[in-house]
């Protein structure tokens, strides 16, 4: 009796693991479901080339081109990569190469905990500190470009540090050490061998640190001036697919709110794309 | 000519070490600006009374509570969810292809930015499921963009518990059950805490996904079907709508400060729990 009670038992277990461990995906499911359902129709009826290569937004006249917004959104995202990127991997080569045991200790606590702030606070101290900056010294409104870049930068520091830094320490210890046998110095080793050795962990970190800064969304919309057209100087301001669905969700209806989802839709493509080329077309390289 | 490798060398550790120390300069920055001008503005009332004058005045007792009960609420879900997946993951199952499409699976919700669990959110729950804008809406989006993070975390803590205590236990004639319930799960409470951490962390300053489906009312939500603010959502609005830099500056001190001690936890958590297996 006993013996046939605890069979039942780990199978019921099993069962009630398995769904739960299916509900990640049914979540996904739901999630690309939803968006795709609201997001496509208007595709179709408008269609494709008019809603991504048009250059109008005005949804309540029926114009829903976001071009602008996709070429904006890459731009912040690239903006944020050339400051992020390099004053990213050089904290991930510090931490791992150079600085001592008791730094570490104060240091990569520090540095994940930039991970912690809030994007609105980040927006808030961009507004603060950095809009004023770019206006008074650079001329424009500040809400620009250039000041949405550099909080994109400093939020995606975490991500790169992180990851980079992983990559950086998994090198190896005997590469290191054939290095310096071969009398090179501490840079020359870095360079030259730790650097390349690691190469598809920066990349994996700095792809994943996009993926964060084209998603990004309340600082965005506060430091970004939110101007419907495509910038042509780094002090333009700018609106970016996310920040063009959190501006207009809230009071869209008809058509207008499909526009969104359909921004959304494209929004999730350039993202799973990002998030696969991180996930599989990189990591899978590591491991080998 | 040929510049001295040394020089360069020493010239390139002066130059990483004055980048780490700047990217902590602005952590440092951050903290101490919402510090210095939001502490004045923090007193009692502040804390326990409700926003008057659509927060000109008053305090912010609402949305703190709104913060609490949104992220308890989704912390509640999300656990028992994120952790069974953990064990299933690691107990129940060999790598194979399923493992791998669940893995993929969480990979990308892990990836999904909060606009568009906000904009999932709001169609799903608040139209299609007609909760409206409501604290049951925000807690569900929130639980499943916490999901991911409680996963991987309570599989890496599961994956550290050494295999010769579940062998033991196996050899006690434990059933697979009892031996993750009674060995595997407490050996990795610390790691799984750490992961539970992280996620309030990442719950309490969300605005984007909680904005669209927990809405801002500036009322206590009294039901789960009531709508209501949290503290990140109730400075999105005082500072973008530039209603109160004074409550601005304050409640952004609270925000900050209670996420960074949730941190601060988690991270002594896990530096426990380091040492303690190596």
């Amino acid at each position: 009796m006993i013996k046939k009670y605890r069979f039942n038992k780990e199978h019921l277990v099993r069962a009630i693991l398995t769904v739960f461990a299916l509900s990640s995906l049914l979540f996904l499911f739901l999630i690309f479901i939803f968006i795709l359902f609201e997001g496509l129709p208007l595709f179709l009826k408008i269609g494709l080339n008019k809603i991504i290569l048009g250059f109008k937004w005005a949804p309540t006249k029926d114009s829903f081109g976001i071009f602008p917004m996709v070429v904006s959104s890459f731009l912040v995202t690239f903006g944020a990569l050339v400051i992020g990127a390099p004053l990213g991997l050089s904290c991930a080569i510090y931490l791992s190469e150079y600085s001592g045991k008791k730094t570490k200790m104060f240091l990569k606590p520090a540095l994940e905990l930039l991970a912690g702030i809030p994007s609105v606070v980040y927006g808030f101290l961009g507004v603060i500190y950095i809009v004023p900056l770019v206006r008074n010294y650079l001329g424009g409104s500040g809400f620009s470009l250039l000041s949405t870049s550099i909080v994109l930068g400093v939020m995606i520091l975490p991500t790169i540090i992180s990851i980079s830094f992983d990559a950086i320490v998994s090198v190896p210890k005997t590469y290191r050490e054939g290095s310096f046998a071969m009398g090179a110095t501490k840079w020359q080793t870095i360079y030259k061998v730790i650097i390349p050795s690691a190469k598809s962990g920066i990349l994996a970190s700095f792809i994943l640190g996009m993926g964060r800064a084209i998603g990004e969304t309340m600082a965005v919309i506060m430091i970004a001036g939110n101007a419907l057209k495509i910038p042509t100087s780094i002090l333009d301001p700018l609106r970016t697919l996310t920040g063009n669905i959190a501006l207009e969700l809230a009071y869209a209806t008809g058509d207008h709110r499909l526009s969104l989802f359909s921004t959304g839709v494209v929004l999730l493509v350039i993202i799973m794309i990002l998030n696969y080329i991180a996930n599989f077309g990189i990591k899978r390289k590591v491991l080998k | 000519m040929r510049v001295n490798p040394r020089f360069i060398d020493k010239i390139v550790k002066l130059g990483l070490n004055a980048q780490a120390f700047f990217t902590v300069g602005i952590l440092i920055v951050i903290v101490a600006t919402i510090c210095f001008k939001g502490f004045p503005y923090i007193n009692f009332e502040f804390v326990f009374s409700s926003p008057e004058d659509m927060g000109r005045r008053g305090g912010i007792f609402p949305s703190i509570i709104g913060t609490i009960l949104l992220v308890m609420l989704s912390i509640l879900l999300a656990t028992p969810l994120g952790v069974g997946t953990a064990i299933y993951l690691t107990e129940y199952t060999k790598e194979s292809r399923f493992t791998k499409i669940i893995r993929f699976g969480v990979e990308s919700l892990a990836g999904i930015p909060s606009i568009l669990y906000g904009l999932f959110g709001f169609i799903f729950f608040v139209i299609k499921l007609k909760m409206g804008w409501s604290l049951l809406a925000g807690v569900l989006t929130t639980t499943i963009m916490i999901l991911p993070t409680i996963i991987r975390t309570s599989e890496e803590a599961i994956k550290s518990v050494p295999r010769n205590l579940r062998l033991v236990s196996y050899s006690l004639s434990a059933t697979k059950w009892e031996t993750v319930t009674k060995v595997v799960i407490p050996s990795a409470a610390p790691g799984i805490l750490t992961g539970v951490m992280l996620s309030i962390g990442r719950a309490v300053g969300e605005t984007a996904a909680v904005i669209f489906t927990m809405g801002s009312s500036l009322r206590f939500p009294a039901s789960l079907m009531d709508s209501g603010r949290t503290m990140a959502v109730h400075f999105y609005i005082l500072a973008r709508e530039g209603i109160s830099m004074e409550k601005a500056y304050a409640t952004s001190l609270i925000l900050v400060l209670s996420i960074l001690l949730v941190n601060i936890i988690a991270y002594y958590i896990m530096n426990r729990v380091i040492s303690k297996y190596s």
